[in-house]
Parts: structure tokens; C-alpha cells; sequence
């Protein structure tokens, strides 16, 4: 890796009681994705919550340590402007949903200040094209969100996401709650995205974290158990735990 | 009815004809509490309308529009009091509608850390309990603390300031429309003898009454709304008033409706609190310092003292006015819950 876009230092995090992770060291380089793999509760939703600030909007949540994006510390500045840099697609489709598709992707703008109509109009149209969902709704922007189905419920949020201009991208379990043709829809969308963003993505697929991640990083029980490139990780893992975890032993 | 259940041989028990008799009370048993319900509204409306017929043949539907309130000459008008209930309900939702919503976001949205949950859940009790005082307590609290405090201080005090912002705006508006000018001229809302039991201290009063309703079911419904729904707002960047305005606000809106329509409901019915606080004058208010009624403060003061048969039916008159009123609203509420039914469904009513 020859730069770094982005680096958790000594991290830790809560919910109140016992710690959900502990002292997490992982780099993350630009036009890159890395996937976050591990067994259910490992913390690698609260870690890469953690990223963008929206771990601390839990109840009692507490974190410590440092977050770099751009050798600058998250943790020191406005929550608000780092979530526009960093952004975030959730496990299940949300898109807004009193709002219509336009406005579901035109809504990233409203939150950053003020936009003409025609750059409005613009940025929905790459956005969209971006999330390869404007064929599919662009005879019907006007349409309520709820209205899509969740595959192109959750392209819609990846659009809303991309619309924000931002520099780097968490995807939590994106593919979780959708059918395998979706599925393969947002991983070969994730294929391209990685080429401009930061990509950062917790799977549960190791089949997906293979197919899309440049580098991949173990957790286990809240820990960092190993980080290398994706074909290192599965095919010469130098850890018991993970040849464990990725030969399939447990998980 | 009888449906062919593909289980009903799987399910079959020894004892199919006492269950069959069991279902057979249940239904009879749950029909007879549908019926219940609809039959106390159907008897409500039979015995107000009977008892109603001799106003109904005096007046006719110009009760409603006849402003005149006279014992000696025997006329009925229900004016005023339509007037009185309407607007010291309306004035009241106005009231109470943003301070409830107010709290009701300020439990449910504002971040944890500024909140600890365990006040979060005190400050929820206290709002529910403020909803369990009885309203004669209300009323008394609104005479013997409000109304002399109306009466000294927050009645002069908006007359002059009212005064003092017409003679501010005054040559604008003249200049905009003389007519509109001349009308708020001799249109002041707060015009007339100061008394402090008035339109305004019933409205003040009804308001506070029905804060604990709105804001107990819009917390529910704002409680109600998806965390994602919130979370996608903040993961954009939004602050927590742009996530709480674009994304949880809209998703609940037609609970908080039919939460103010629940309130509106209560200010529309209330009796004891209004009666103590609203003065009882039979005319019309033109003012909001002026004495008036309301439908059920006239049902409540007038009713054991009705001079005559007349009277009597016209009171039970006013009684049915109230009822339709309500069912209206209600009525008119549910049909725009069922155009805007927020999506999913959530927080309906």
C-alpha cells in the first residue's frame, strides 16, 4: 500500500458495557476497497460506524483512540463535515421515505449547502447514472422511493451517498438484505466505485469480500486478528483464527 | 361461513362439540360488544334528536347562524356558543401544537449524551401525568391563578403591544390597502372591558389541557419513525435539527395530525375547566377580553336552570351540535389520515 486515505489508531468502542471493539490499528489506502470480514458480533459494524462518527449517536455509546482521513483526526473535527466526506450505506435499504426518487439523491445536496436547480439536476443524473439505477427509474424520478425494490432501494442509497461528494465510502453488509441478482448488481457497481473512492466494506460473504476487495481485514471478537491483501488473507492466512474462519470451520 | 381448512382433519379433537360451542359464545359474546358500541351512539343520537324536536321546530337550522341568546323573549340563537367552542378550541391547538411537538422532540431526538434516558423517562412520565388531572382542577387553577393574572398583566400588556405594532405597520398596510388598514383598525382582537375570565383564558386554559395528549401520542409516533430513516439524514451530514426536520418529522406526520386532532377533540368536548374560566356571556364575542361559551359550558350553566320546555330542548340542541362537531372532525380527520397514511403505515393513530 503506497498511501493512506484513511487510519483508525488505537480504537476502541462501546455501547455502555463491555467494549464491542478493542484497540483497532488499520490503515486504509485511496482508490481502494478493503472488506471487513468476521463471525456475527466481531465489531466490524461498530468499527466502521466509528468511521464516520454515527457510533457516538448510539445510546451510552462511547469511543477512544483516533480516526486520520488525510493524516487530520475525525475525532477533532464538526461531525456534521466528516459525514459529508465519509459516506455511508446502511445494511438494509432506507432510503427517505416520504420523499420521491429526485429527492431521496437530491436531499445529500440540501444537507451541503446551497445548489442551483441545474447543478441539482445534474449531480442527481450522475449520481444515479454512478449507481447504474438511472436506466431504471429515470421515467419515473417523481415516483415515491418505496415504490423501487429493495436491490434498487439500496442503489438509490448508494446514489443518495454518492451524490455527497464524497471521499470515502462505508458500506455495511450492503448486500445482506438483497436477492443474489441485486447482489451482483451493487458488487460490480462496488468494482467500479473503487476506482475514485475509498472504499470501505463490511461483509459477511467471503465470497464477496474475494470478488471486491483489493485488501481484506479478519475481526474476531472485537479484535483485529489479521489484515493483508484479499488473495493473501484466503488463500496463505498467517493466522490460525482466520484460516479457521475463511476455510469455513467456523463463523 | 364455513371455509375448507386443509388442517381441520390434522386438528380434529375428541372434543369438536364443545369447541364448536365455545366459538360459538365467543362470537356471540364480541358481537354483542360491537353492537354495544355502535348501538350507545345510535341511542345518543336518538334521544338528542327527539329531545331536540321542539327547538328543531322553533329554529330550524337558523339556530346555528342566530346570534341572539333571550330568556325573556323566548329566542334561542346557538351562535355565540359555536362561536365560542370553535375558536377556544382553534386558539388552543395553536397553543398547544408546537409546545407539544416541542417536547415531544425534544425526548425522542435530541442526542443522548445532552440527555440522560433515565430524566428522558421522567420528563415522559410527567407529561402523561399532566393528562391524568382532573379538569376541575384545571378550572380552578385557571380562575383563582390565571385570570386574575390575565386580568393585571397578559391582557393589558398584548393590548398595548398590539397597539403599539399597529401604529408600527399602520401607514405600510394603509399604503398596501387602505381597506385592510381600516378593518384591522376597528378589527383589534383585543378590544373591551378587561374581565380576565374571557375567550382568551379559556383558550389558554384548554391549551394547556390538551398539551399532554399531543405531545404523549406525537412522542409515540416520532418514537415510532425507523432509526435508519434518521441515520440516513446524519450519515449525509445533516445536523440533528435537519435530520430530525427532513427525515423523522415527514415520516410521522400523520401521527402528529391525528395527535392534534385527538387534542382538538378534547378542547371541543371540554365542559368544567371552560366553564369556570370563559365567563358564561350569551353574546357573541367580538373580542378575545370578551365573556362567551362555549356548547358545553352552556349545557353545564344553563341546563338545570332552563326557564322552559323551549330552553330545555334547545340546550339538548346544542348537546347534538356538539356531538356532530366532534364526528366531523373525527370524520374529516380519518379521511385525511387515509389520503397522507404515512408510509409503512407507522405512527397512523
Amino acid at each position: 500500500m503506497d498511501a493512506t486515505k484513511m487510519a483508525a489508531v488505537g480504537l476502541s468502542a462501546s455501547y455502555g458495557r463491555g467494549p464491542a471493539i478493542t484497540d483497532i490499528n488499520l490503515e486504509f489506502g485511496p482508490n481502494s476497497a478493503t472488506a471487513i470480514i468476521g463471525p456475527s458480533g466481531c465489531g466490524k459494524s461498530t468499527f466502521i460506524r466509528c468511521l464516520n462518527r454515527m457510533h457516538e449517536t448510539a445510546p451510552r455509546a462511547t469511543v477512544t483512540g483516533k480516526v486520520f482521513l488525510d493524516g487530520e483526526d475525525i475525532y477533532e473535527q464538526d461531525p456534521t463535515a466528516v459525514r459529508r466526506r465519509i459516506g455511508m450505506v446502511f445494511q438494509r435499504p432506507n432510503p427517505f421515505a416520504t420523499m420521491t426518487i429526485f429527492d431521496n439523491v437530491a436531499a445529500a445536496l440540501r444537507f451541503n449547502g446551497r445548489h442551483s436547480r441545474e447543478e441539482t439536476d445534474k449531480i442527481v443524473y450522475e449520481s444515479l447514472q454512478a449507481a447504474a439505477l438511472w436506466e431504471e427509474v429515470k421515467d419515473h424520478l417523481f415516483a415515491g422511493a418505496t415504490s423501487l425494490s429493495g436491490g434498487q432501494q439500496q442503489r438509490l442509497c448508494i446514489a443518495r451517498a454518492l451524490a455527497a461528494q464524497p471521499e470515502v465510502l462505508l458500506m455495511d453488509e450492503p448486500c445482506s438484505a438483497l436477492d443474489p441478482i441485486s447482489t451482483a448488481k451493487v458488487e460490480d457497481l462496488i468494482f467500479t466505485l473503487k476506482r475514485t473512492y475509498t472504499v470501505i466494506i463490511v461483509t459477511h460473504n467471503m465470497q464477496q469480500a474475494a470478488r471486491v476487495a483489493d485488501r481484506t481485514a479478519f475481526f474476531y471478537l472485537g479484535k483485529l486478528i489479521e489484515v493483508n491483501d484479499t488473495k493473501e488473507i484466503f488463500e496463505r492466512p498467517k493466522e490460525k483464527l482466520t484460516e479457521g474462519y475463511v476455510s469455513g470451520r467456523f463463523g | 361461513m364455513r371455509l375448507a381448512n386443509p388442517f381441520r382433519t390434522l386438528l380434529r379433537r375428541p372434543s369438536q362439540g364443545r369447541r364448536r360451542w365455545g366459538d360459538l359464545a365467543f362470537r356471540g359474546i364480541v358481537t354483542i360488544g360491537a353492537g354495544a358500541v355502535v348501538g350507545v351512539l345510535v341511542a345518543i343520537l336518538w334521544i338528542l334528536w327527539t329531545g331536540s324536536s321542539q327547538s328543531r321546530a322553533a329554529f330550524g337550522l337558523g339556530i346555528v347562524t342566530n346570534p341572539t341568546w333571550d330568556i325573556t323573549t323566548n329566542v334561542f340563537g346557538l351562535l355565540p356558543m359555536i362561536d365560542g367552542t370553535l375558536l377556544t378550541s382553534a386558539i388552543a391547538l395553536v397553543l398547544a401544537v408546537p409546545i407539544a411537538l416541542g417536547s415531544s422532540i425534544f425526548l425522542t431526538q435530541l442526542a443522548p449524551k445532552a440527555l440522560p434516558s433515565a430524566l428522558k423517562a421522567a420528563l415522559a412520565q410527567v407529561v402523561d401525568l399532566l393528562a391524568a388531572i382532573p379538569s376541575i382542577v384545571y378550572g380552578f387553577w385557571g380562575l383563582f391563578v390565571l385570570v386574575p393574572y390575565m386580568r393585571t398583566t397578559v391582557d393589558p400588556g398584548l393590548r398595548s403591544a398590539y397597539d403599539r405594532l399597529g401604529n408600527l405597520v399602520a401607514p405600510t398596510v394603509h399604503a398596501v390597502s387602505p381597506g385592510a388598514s381600516a378593518w384591522a383598525g376597528t378589527h383589534s382582537p383585543f378590544t373591551g372591558t378587561i374581565i380576565g375570565e374571557d375567550v382568551l383564558s379559556a383558550s389558554i386554559v384548554l391549551a394547556i389541557m390538551v398539551i399532554p395528549t399531543v405531545a404523549a401520542i406525537s412522542r409515540d409516533a416520532l418514537a415510532a419513525v425507523p432509526i435508519p430513516q434518521r441515520e440516513a439524514a446524519l450519515a449525509l451530514g445533516a445536523t440533528n435539527w435537519e435530520a430530525t426536520r427532513r427525515a423523522v418529522l415527514p415520516y410521522a406526520r400523520s401521527g402528529i395530525f391525528g395527535a392534534s386532532i385527538l387534542g382538538l377533540g378534547r378542547a371541543l368536548g371540554e365542559t368544567m375547566a371552560v366553564t369556570l374560566v370563559i365567563g358564561n356571556g350569551l353574546a357573541p364575542p367580538t373580542s378575545l377580553f370578551n365573556s362567551g361559551s362555549t356548547l358545553a359550558s352552556l349545557i353545564a350553566t344553563q341546563f338545570s336552570e332552563s326557564t322552559g320546555p323551549l330552553e330545555y330542548s334547545v340546550i339538548i340542541e346544542a348537546g347534538l351540535i356538539l356531538l356532530l362537531i366532534t364526528l366531523g372532525v373525527n370524520i374529516v380527520a380519518r379521511a385525511i389520515l387515509w389520503r397522507f397514511q404515512s408510509p409503512g403505515g407507522a405512527g397512523g393513530d
